[in-house]
């Protein structure tokens, strides 16, 4: 129904009432016809600027004044619509202004079409896109932000003098930077917490008898809660109509593309099953696990058991680095039956779990491990629980413990707390990685868990000396029998480690042990 | 009152298998039960499209039943004599027959807002027992929950049907039945949930509750309702800074060099409330010099005793919930509604147990036998009706279910007007 209506032809809606403000709320796809170039440099350049945004809301505090300014560049570079004085003015070179708006508008509604497909690509992209609007909202001259407001029917009613007088004193604790002088200068609008369900979460506004009284200076929030309700219904509407575009064999292939660039590597797809033996997890899980990792497998050999968010977040790792499903079945039974669990309650209660890890129950997704934002973002670890980032989720205390005992050099360790200290979560456990690993410059930006286990292994299979080579261990079992014994797999080894890391990471660590057994 | 606990106290799990027959024959309230999950029917479907979940003997787990009336949910109940009862969502097709709609259709679109509260959730904060284990001392834990959650469901979001249900062993759950809470959204049932946790952090984190300056109204009413038990129940019964291990489990909450001081001070002091005394006063000092807000005496009282929730089964629609009236399987005690004007004298001992409402059915069957036949002939509709009331008034499930019927009376007012609405609009034909 509601597609039909938004179909409704353009010349009722002139082009310029559209793109009146330089920031919209997307109601309306676009109708004109555009060229298949166009359509693609649209697209990747929509792209560059959420992966963008997704970066710098790692490494910065949203709008501090680094991530605005890193963000400013990134819109004049890529050419999208930014700060526009309320007047107006022409640009003196480049686009104009309506140029920049349209190819907001148009370039938006075609990611919308690459990334309504799954679940996880809607999160990431209306993740990116509310992070966008937040930033460009904000920017806006105040005299825009009412009529941006009034514009998407997101009016409120202020309340009256009397009323805010007799809660001035809860609207004061309940709002971070008003005071009793501001409560009076500033309107506050009365609004069900629905529509507010950020402020609500944060318990940064009061709320009464199910309304919340936003003051003017979190009004962003309201925009941003009917703007992720609208996108996310958008989003579903699109998924519905897409098998109609995938049968126009000139975008689909791009639009796949589109869709598969925004993560880099996606870790589900298993290249490596079967490389990795059951008895080798315990040294990997030293050498090349992230932290997180490593605590998950420390206490599950302490506890013999995890809960359902470690279990889910360490499984999905191992799958990720090469259990199949018969291993990762083994290894957790034979774990979880040490403890309390016998084995019939295993096969019951966990077992499913596991399956289900590997899609093959329920509703048979082929489960894809965590990446860092996942770890840091969702399910926060609680009582008994012992997943999550610890660069994360741990106390600043713990994690110098921590980190001493796993030998960081006391300069290392105050290294990765500054990090830590200015919430950049990733970047302490690269840091982490270039102190275990020895290496200046990791050369890599770390975002998964997966993504550091392999880049481990490149370099623990890089940093082989060429003795090594020659007392290479011919007993190994499940290596490709081809290479057995031949002096291919040497030749192999000793070259550049990314070549070959991924698929012999196994029989690397197994030399590893070797040699620093040696050494 | 304590030696009622000791005959409850009886049940031998082994006898589950022959007493649930008749619990599910003779006890089990299906009336109320219908009466509630239809919701006056307000909407088509309502309890038709509910998903229901029967764990059997054996821990065989059968998800997405449903049933069409309260006549065939009483039948298949009657039938397999399930172990446990979990309710579901309400979707957008018989669950029964998910399997035959194309696949994405079949959604979970409504239910009401659930909580969960476990006891061994605050394992690392009570000292009288661990994991599956409860004793009056803890319980105090669940009392200061329900107070804190009770009044922050009903002043700050504005809900008024709250269920709360005693989960049979350690815990109790929350059902909030109002409409608007049914058809919460994912991200609003999650902002919820989250309004309300306060205690953060998994095994990694010593600190879990941090607070942050201003001090939100809403932590401010919990502080009031924490601070009326933290003596009698923290520093008294748990004597959490009379023991040496648990002096300084609470020692790591507080900064650094006030711990120094307060280690010192302690050597010369036993007494635990004078101990927490001088903890208040190091925070109150510490309050008037430094510029940031120095709470960890509040900090402290809530870590100890704030309701620690279970985030991920409020968020999901779809996430399934014990019944309320389902047996818990290993105490054979009844999840049983919770009357909140009784809260403090609430105790979950007292609770019936399944073998004791079945004897108390039997032994007064002694005194009485006028319709022993009747029950060997297949009574209908009515006559079976009243006579399962008659049966359950004679036990101690009596008062809960008698409580229930005032809940649902409560809930209907909201449906009524509503009906009247609808049958206003339907007038023309």
């Amino acid at each position: 129904m509601e597609f039909s209506s938004r179909r409704r032809k353009f010349a009722t809606t002139p082009q310029m009432e559209l793109y009146g403000l330089p920031l919209q709320f997307y109601g309306q796809p676009p109708l004109e016809n555009i060229s298949l170039a166009e359509f693609e440099t649209f697209a990747v350049e929509r792209l560059k600027l959420l992966k963008t945004v997704e970066n710098l809301g790692v490494s910065y505090v949203k709008l501090s004044e680094q991530y605005i300014k890193k963000l400013d560049f990134e819109f004049k570079n890529l050419n999208f619509p930014y700060r526009v004085d309320a007047d107006d003015r022409k640009p003196q070179c480049g686009p104009s202004e309506y140029e920049k708006r349209r190819k907001d508008h148009i370039s938006h509604f075609i990611l919308r079409l690459a990334y309504c497909q799954t679940e996880d690509l809607r999160r990431w992209f209306i993740q990116q896109e509310v992070d966008l609007l937040r930033y460009r909202f904000n920017d806006l001259h105040p005299k825009l932000k009412l009529e941006f407001l009034h514009k998407n029917n997101l009016e409120y009613d202020a309340i009256s003098i009397e009323e805010k007088q007799v809660l001035q004193d809860k609207l004061i604790d309940s709002s971070y930077g008003v005071s009793g002088i501001t409560v009076e200068d500033q309107d506050f609008y009365k609004v069900p917490f629905q529509d507010a369900l950020d402020l609500v979460r944060t318990r940064k506004v009061y709320l009464k008898a199910g309304y919340v009284y936003i003051p003017h200076q979190d009004v962003v929030t309201i925009v941003l809660n009917d703007f992720r309700t609208r996108l996310s219904k958008a989003l579903a509407l699109t998924a519905r109509s897409l098998p109609a575009v995938h049968s126009d064999e000139r975008l689909q292939p791009l639009l796949t593309h589109l869709s598969h660039s925004y993560l880099g590597q996606d870790y589900s797809i298993q290249k490596n099953v079967g490389k990795i033996s059951l008895e080798q997890i315990d040294s990997l899980s030293g050498k090349s696990f992230p932290l997180c990792m490593r605590q998950l497998h420390q206490s599950l050999r302490e506890n013999h058991h995890l809960r359902h968010g470690g279990r889910m977040q360490y499984g999905l790792f191992l799958k990720g680095i090469g259990l199949s499903l018969e291993q990762a079945l083994q290894f957790w039974r034979s774990e979880f039956t040490r403890g309390k669990v016998d084995a019939d309650k295993f096969d019951k209660a966990y077992a499913y779990n596991i399956r289900h890890m590997f899609g093959k129950e329920g509703k048979r997704t082929d489960y894809t491990p965590y990446s860092c934002m996942k770890v840091i973002l969702s399910n926060p670890p609680s009582q008994g629980d012992h997943h999550g980032c610890p660069f994360r989720h741990s106390d600043s205390e713990l994690l110098k413990q921590k980190l001493q005992f796993y030998k960081v050099s006391p300069s290392g360790i105050s290294q990765i707390m500054d990090l830590v200290k200015g919430m950049h979560y990733q970047l302490a456990c690269q840091k982490y990685f270039e102190l275990t690993h020895n290496v200046e410059d990791a050369n890599f930006s770390l975002n998964h868990p997966n993504q550091y286990f392999v880049e481990s292994q490149k370099i623990l299979g890089g940093g082989k000396d060429a003795k090594r080579e020659m007392v290479d261990t011919p007993q190994r079992s499940q290596g490709n029998s081809a290479f057995k014994n031949s002096p291919a797999p040497r030749e192999k080894a000793a070259a550049p480690a990314n070549t070959n890391a991924s698929q012999d990471s196994a029989e690397m660590s197994e030399d590893l042990d070797s040699y620093f057994e040696e050494v | 009152m304590p030696s009622a606990s000791s005959s409850s106290s009886d049940y031998d799990p082994a006898s589950l298998p022959d007493l649930l027959p008749l619990y599910y024959r003779r006890l089990f309230p299906f009336s109320q039960y219908y009466r509630w999950l239809s919701y006056g029917g307000v909407q088509k479907n309502y309890f038709q499209n509910r998903e229901f979940s029967f764990t059997l003997k054996d821990d065989i787990y059968v998800r997405y039943q449903s049933f069409t009336s309260q006549n065939e949910l009483e039948k298949e109940i009657q039938k397999t004599n399930p172990y446990k009862i979990d309710i579901g969502a309400v979707y957008s097709h018989r669950p029964n027959q998910h399997n035959t709609v194309k696949s994405g259709t079949f959604q979970a679109l409504e239910k009401e807002l659930v909580f969960d509260i476990d006891m061994t959730d605050y394992d690392d904060v009570r000292s009288c027992c661990s994991a599956a284990d409860i004793c009056s001392k803890c319980w105090t834990l669940m009392t200061i929950a329900i107070q804190i959650l009770d009044r922050a469901l009903r002043d700050d979001f504005g809900f008024q049907y709250l269920l709360w249900v005693y989960s049979g062993r350690r815990g109790f759950h929350c059902w909030v039945c109002d409409e608007a809470a049914r058809t919460l959204s994912v991200s609003a049932r999650s902002a919820v949930a989250e309004y309300l946790s306060l205690v953060k952090g998994g095994e990694e984190t010593v600190k879990k509750v941090v607070l942050t300056e201003p001090v939100h109204p809403f932590i401010q009413e919990s502080l009031k309702v924490v601070e009326g038990y933290f003596s009698t129940y923290a520093l008294q019964q748990q004597d959490i800074l009379g023991r040496k291990e648990s002096v300084e489990q609470v020692l790591a909450l507080v900064p650094e060099d006030v711990r120094k001081e307060l280690q010192q001070e302690f050597k010369n002091e036993r007494n635990p409330e004078n101990r927490w005394q001088l903890i208040v006063e190091q925070a109150s000092r510490k309050q008037a010099t430094a510029k940031k807000g120095q709470h960890f005496e509040k900090e402290i009282m809530l870590q100890y005793c704030y309701p620690r929730l279970d985030v991920n089964v409020s968020k999901g629609v779809n996430h399934l919930l014990k019944s309320p009236f389902s047996v818990h399987p290993k105490t054979g005690r009844i999840s049983v509604p919770m009357d909140l004007t009784e809260l403090d004298t609430f105790d979950p001992f007292n609770v019936p147990t399944i073998s004791l409402i079945c004897n108390e059915l039997d032994r007064v069957k002694v005194g009485e036998k006028e319709d022993e036949n009747a029950e060997v002939k297949e009574i209908e509709g009515e006559a079976a009706e009243k006579r399962k009331i008659r049966d359950y008034k004679r036990t101690s499930l009596a008062k809960y279910i008698k409580y229930f019927d005032a809940f649902l009376d409560g809930v209907s007012q909201s449906w009524k007007g509503e009906l009247l609405r609808k049958s206003d609009l339907q007038k023309e034909f």
